[in-house]
């Protein structure tokens, strides 16, 4: 708000100015008709017309004006609204993220953006005019004859309660048809992603019901909106109606007794018709006034969150590293307290494979999470090269390290953009090579673009697999010292998961690697296996040691393969064999 | 926990961009016009009484300002204070009825949008439930929703308000200079010399405006949309280290949004006091010209005050036909694809004679069975196999070999080019298209869980099931144990793309729901997407029963499914080129010999088995 003052305050001129004119306004034509055509005076009539079409000039100047600058000021404080937000959303945490959620931080920076724009811009502005416009005319209208002003007046404080009343009785019904359109659009949108469920159930029917209900709903909400509605817009203008036949008729016995000029009718007549627009919109002006509060709790809210996860004071930056880590009694739980790891240690020296192994939910991906500090610990410590990654800055921490996450996201651009995403300078020569080795070159090429191909909104137009393999070669294209790959080829298909292996083989070699993987082939190679079961660490070692030694692992390991297809499997390699 | 990037959070950025696609417009169209106005004709009597209000209305708004005129006139100058009071009487009676009249009428035109509103919509999810589902391969989702949700709207803008507001501009506008040109013909035609200037200003602005604005919606639909990706992504951004980069493209994005808002408004900003002037140009012509007259003694000053009050009613009229021209450019695009969408006739439905498909024994029958979706390309050639009740039939092949689109035509998704498909000995184009997929039981590759309840999810194929039957069937697909660990068990909502359950709990509760519908036929896609050891084992615990005794074809990613199959069906390019059980097809050494190693036969087992 604070750089935007100048601008603001020359609005506020503005206003003021148009506000001075349009008050003085009626008191032209209250001269056209008792100096110039009630005495006859051709020159006073002239300078009052003259009077009247240099000040619509000057107002319309200042009408511009204050548009223009009001819309600056408030597009100008979105605008750093949404930077801040945006900026802000960057620094918070995994552990803030994990709580939020899209559709709601993104209606935050949208509609409450906006909103609290409006009452920056107009509202604001708007609700101090109508202020000083009714002030103003009742003060002039009082000056006039206070009797006749006080009768014409009478409506007006009637119109504003009416308004006000009305503005919080439609309310929550507008905000219920909102509500009912939300879910009616998202019904459809179920619908129509399930199309295929519905048929195959033969539920059209059901649907339809369900769908009927939820229009007339809709319907019903709009009725009684509209029945309302109906009825106050004519009624307000009934008000102001009464009102200037109020002041023709008592006005004009006035006139008639000697007690009021004609003119000075006339003017009066002019003021109410004035004051009608400011007296309904006052109305829905408070009520803006009082959403816009909640707004910016909303907005407020998200900008005052505290990182979890910030450099510290001096932090240091962490250099070329071997890629040793080390969890040394590392407890950890989220933002509602219940552990998720407990008491993890461990020791990986540079270029080892460690693979991690457990049931879903275990803690496997929370350990990975952690190192690229992710999140912080909640006890312990994690080393890298013996240093405590919460003495490094994060940049120079997270330069060092790939990582594959478990959902790949993508953005909506090309292929090439989404390899190159975390080195935009990279050549193609480095990203077809990223590309390759990821499994991901051929279909590439096999894209009428190539390389330049769109990928749609977050990668849509690419399959689950193709999109894992995408992510991967961003990954790799970093060259990281440490590599962390979460269930990186869950959704690919067998034949491509064992090029992706391969691939994948040759590039941990020299590089320390983390692998989270639901098949045990990419853990018998692991120079460690971490068994990780509700948080504990309960078994590590190499693969030859733990089937013999951990119950647990050589639990998971056979039942994976289920008897049958042992038999079975055994039945053909002995006989091609 | 893991990290999770949902799907779901992108509904509210897709909503968002519907409502800015109303900008776009089209030219007029009669004919889309006349398929449109049909939507009225049930509100005809409703329609033509607010035409009639609407008149009524403007004829004793127009009429105040004639009474007024009297008033000053007749009354106050003359100084008669008893014809004041009656005057005074018979303008507020104006008023009251102007009131009325408008009430009124503002009512039945709003019943009407609402109506009409709803039966659009009504229509229009009715033609999604018949139409084919290639029909759904052609048109996005995201278009079919915006149809329903913002397209009627602006077909109904026009309908129930455009065409009524236009006809009572149009009336008023030819009454108030009728009504002027008789009270004073030389000062009529000054004080509207000024209208045409006001049109062709109000018309050229509305054009450089409508540039303005659309540039302005097309900026803020690019911010939300990548507000929308960037905030989802933003644990990549930050994995990535990308936060600096990131910010200067948003803030970019920003500022265009920013500059397009403060250009249209400058422009805006200008508009309000140009018309102003023209109206205080108007009132100075009336002031002056009218003013000397009176002082000639050749005009009287109610005149003046009653031409004052018309004038000021001439501006809202104009204003609006002024705009009208963006309503209806709106309401054409939107009109055209709402007809669009109704126009395509739902090519698979019932025969008139259809018979219901009462309780079948389950002998599958594709008889020379060929396939083609729009384009032509064979997709099925000659397809011929047999499924005796109770058997198991796997179908394999590479990607794309058309055995999704096998288990497609069986559920008459799509109609078949040639042959025929028998079920029972039935044609399954001879049956209702109800009762044929009553006893079909369908499990998709992907398992696709509604927003709503589990209890909700597992009923949906048997909404009237009881709470035993829904638990029992739960327990059946091995799904009860981990509903019950949910914050409220069969209660809990699941969230948008099912965010809150793992892959392998959807499909178990993708089974319940089959389990529960009890069909007779199955039609299984098997997932290829890897779930966690435990839960697989389930599954293939719950697949085995449940195929137990149904007729059954699977499209088979599991070397169980192979093996248990009585006969494998191997396609490739849209036909059968092998078929028999798992031993006959090893020993032929083809193309599922090649599959059965690769695919089936994965790395791990044959690993695992030389240690």
């Amino acid at each position: 708000m604070r750089p935007y003052w100048p601008l603001q305050l020359l609005a506020y001129l503005c206003m003021f100015g148009i506000t001075g004119i349009s008050l003085y306004m009626p008191q032209i034509i209250r001269r056209v008709v008792d100096q110039g055509i009630g005495q006859a005076n051709l020159d006073a009539l002239a300078q009052s017309v003259f009077l009247l079409l240099i000040l619509t000039v000057f107002r319309g100047i200042m009408r511009f004006g204050e548009g223009y600058m009001t819309e600056r000021v408030s597009q100008g404080v979105s605008y750093d609204l949404r930077n801040h937000f945006y900026h802000k959303l960057e620094q918070l945490s995994f552990s803030y993220h994990d709580r939020a959620q899209t559709g709601e931080l993104l209606s935050r920076t949208t509609s409450d953006v906006e909103r609290l724009q409006r009452l920056t811009g107009r509202g604001l502005l708007g609700l101090l005019n109508a202020g000083i416009m009714i002030i103003g005319t009742t003060v002039i209208l009082i000056s006039m004859q206070p009797v006749l002003a006080i009768l014409s007046l009478a409506a007006m404080p009637v119109i504003t309660i009416l308004m006000r009343k009305y503005v919080q009785r439609q309310h929550p019904l507008w905000r219920s048809r909102q509500e009912i359109m939300a879910d009616l659009t998202s019904r459809v949108e179920q619908n129509l992603y399930g199309i295929g469920v519905v048929r195959g159930f033969a539920q059209e029917d059901a649907e339809l019901e369900r769908f009927a209900h939820e229009n007339d709903n809709i319907f019903g909400v709009s009725m009684r909106i509209t029945r309302r509605q109906s009825r106050m817009m004519p009624l307000i203008v009934l008000l102001a109606s009464a009102s200037t036949v109020v002041i023709l008729w008592v006005g004009g016995a006035m006139v008639i007794q000697g007690i009021l000029t004609l003119g000075a009718l006339v003017a009066f007549n002019s003021y109410m018709l004035q004051l009608i627009g400011p007296m309904r919109r006052i109305g829905f002006l408070i009520t803006m006034l009082g959403e816009s509060h909640a707004s910016a709790q909303r907005v407020f809210d998200v900008l005052d969150a505290e990182s979890d996860v910030v450099d510290v004071p001096g932090a240091a930056d962490l250099g070329e590293i071997r890629g040793e880590v080390a969890f040394e009694h590392v407890s950890f739980g989220y933002f509602d307290g219940s552990p998720v790891l407990k008491d993890v240690s461990f020791q990986v020296e540079p270029g080892q494979v460690v693979a991690l192994l457990g049931p879903t939910g275990s803690g496997k991906s929370t350990i990975t999470n952690l190192i690229p500090r992710f999140y912080d610990v909640g006890s312990g410590s994690i080393k890298i090269d013996g240093v405590d990654v919460r003495d490094v800055t994060l940049d120079s921490l997270r330069s060092q390290i790939g990582i594959v996450l478990q959902e790949t996201t993508l953005f909506g651009s090309t292929v090439r953009e989404n390899i190159a995403f975390g080195r935009p300078e990279a050549t193609q020569e480095e990203i077809e090579q990223a590309a390759k080795a990821a499994a991901a070159h051929d279909f590439i090429m096999e894209f009428p673009n190539g390389y330049d191909t769109e990928v749609g909104e977050r990668g849509s137009t690419l399959s689950g697999g193709q999109r894992q393999r995408v992510a991967i070669a961003r990954a790799l294209l970093l060259d990281p010292r440490i590599l962390i790959l979460d269930d990186a080829t869950s959704s690919v298909d067998t034949e491509t998961e064992q090029k992706i292996q391969q691939a994948l083989k040759n590039l941990m070699r020299g590089r320390t690697s983390f692998v989270i993987a639901q098949r045990v082939s990419t853990v018998r190679d692991a120079d460690m296996i971490l068994v990780v079961d509700k948080g504990e660490l309960c078994a590590q070692g190499r693969h030859q040691d733990l089937i013999r030694e951990s119950g647990i692992y050589a639990d998971i390991y056979y039942r994976q393969l289920r008897q049958e297809d042992i038999d079975l499997a055994q039945a053909v390699i002995g006989g091609t064999a | 926990m893991s990290v999770n990037f949902s799907p779901g959070g992108f509904r509210g950025a897709h909503v968002h961009m519907r409502r800015y696609r109303e900008g776009e417009g089209q030219e007029f169209d009669w004919r889309i016009m006349r398929r449109l106005l049909v939507f009225l004709r049930p509100h005809k009597a409703r329609m033509i009484e607010s035409l009639f209000l609407m008149i009524a209305s403007a004829g004793f708004a127009l009429l105040a300002p004639y009474l007024v005129r009297i008033l000053i006139d007749d009354y106050i100058v003359t100084g008669d204070l008893v014809g004041l009071r009656w005057m005074a009487l018979a303008t507020l009676t104006a008023y009251t009825l102007d009131f009325v009249t408008d009430w009124r009428r503002r009512l039945q035109t709003g019943t009407v949008a609402h109506n009409v509103l709803r039966s659009m919509r009504g229509d229009l999810f009715d033609h999604y439930q018949r139409l084919t589902m290639s029909f759904f391969d052609n048109f996005g989702t995201g278009s079919l929703i915006a149809s329903i949700t913002s397209d009627v709207g602006v077909v109904n803008e026009l309908l129930a308000n455009g065409l009524l507001t236009m006809f009572s501009d149009v009336f008023i506008l030819i009454s108030v200079v009728i009504v002027m040109l008789i009270m004073n013909v030389r000062l009529a035609l000054l004080s509207l010399s000024v209208l045409p200037l006001m049109v062709i200003a109000t018309y050229l602005f509305s054009g450089v405006a409508r540039r303005a604005y659309r540039q302005t919606r097309e900026r803020n639909s690019q911010l939300i949309g990548r507000l929308a990706e960037d905030i989802s992504a933003m644990r990549v951004i930050q994995a990535f280290n990308e936060e600096d980069r990131m910010s200067q493209e948003f803030d970019q994005i920003n500022r265009q949004n920013r500059d397009a808002f403060v250009k249209a408004t400058a422009l805006a900003s200008m508009f309000t006091p140009a018309m102003e002037m023209f109206g205080t140009l108007t009132t100075s012509i009336i002031l002056w010209f009218g003013g000397r007259a009176v002082i000639q003694d050749t005009l009287t000053l109610g005149i003046i005050v009653a031409f004052l009050s018309y004038t000021s009613r001439l501006f809202q009229p104009v204003l609006e036909l002024s705009m009208v021209f963006t309503t209806w450019q709106a309401a054409m695009a939107g009109g055209e694809r709402v007809l669009r969408i109704l126009n395509i006739d739902p090519s698979i439905k019932d025969k008139e004679d259809a018979i219901e498909l009462e309780d079948v024994e389950g002998r599958i029958e594709f008889d020379n069975v060929h396939f083609h979706y729009n384009d032509d390309t064979p997709v099925l050639k000659n397809v011929n196999f047999v499924i005796e009740p109770g058997a198991t039939i796997a179908l394999v092949g590479p990607t794309g070999a058309g055995k999704t689109t096998i288990a497609s035509l069986m559920t008459r998704f799509y109609d078949i080019k040639e042959g025929r498909i028998l079920i029972d000995g039935i044609d399954i184009r001879d049956v209702t298209l109800d009762s044929l997929r009553q006893q079909l039981g369908m499990v998709p590759q992907e398992p696709f869980l509604f927003t709503g309840t589990v209890d909700y999810n597992i009923r949906f194929g048997k909404p009237d099931a009881t709470e035993e039957e829904v638990i029992e069937a739960a327990k059946a697909a091995n799904a009860h144990e981990f509903i019950m660990t949910l914050p409220e068990g069969y209660q809990t909502e699941i969230l948008e793309g099912s965010a809150n359950l793992s892959l392998g709990q959807r499909q178990l509760i993708c089974l319940a729901r089959v389990i529960l519908a009890q069909p007779r036929i199955l039609v299984l896609d098997e997932a290829t997407s890897s779930v966690d050891l435990r839960t697989e084992g389930l599954i293939q615990e719950v697949m085995d029963k449940l195929m137990e005794g149904r007729t059954s074809l699977v499209i088979a990613h599991r070397l169980a499914t192979i093996h248990r199959a009585d006969e494998i069906l191997v396609i490739d390019h849209g036909e059968i080129v092998e078929r028999g059980n798992h031993d006959h097809l090893i020993e032929q050494d083809g193309l599922y010999a090649h599959l059965y190693e690769t695919q089936f036969l994965s790395v791990q087992t044959a690993e695992a088995l030389t240690e």
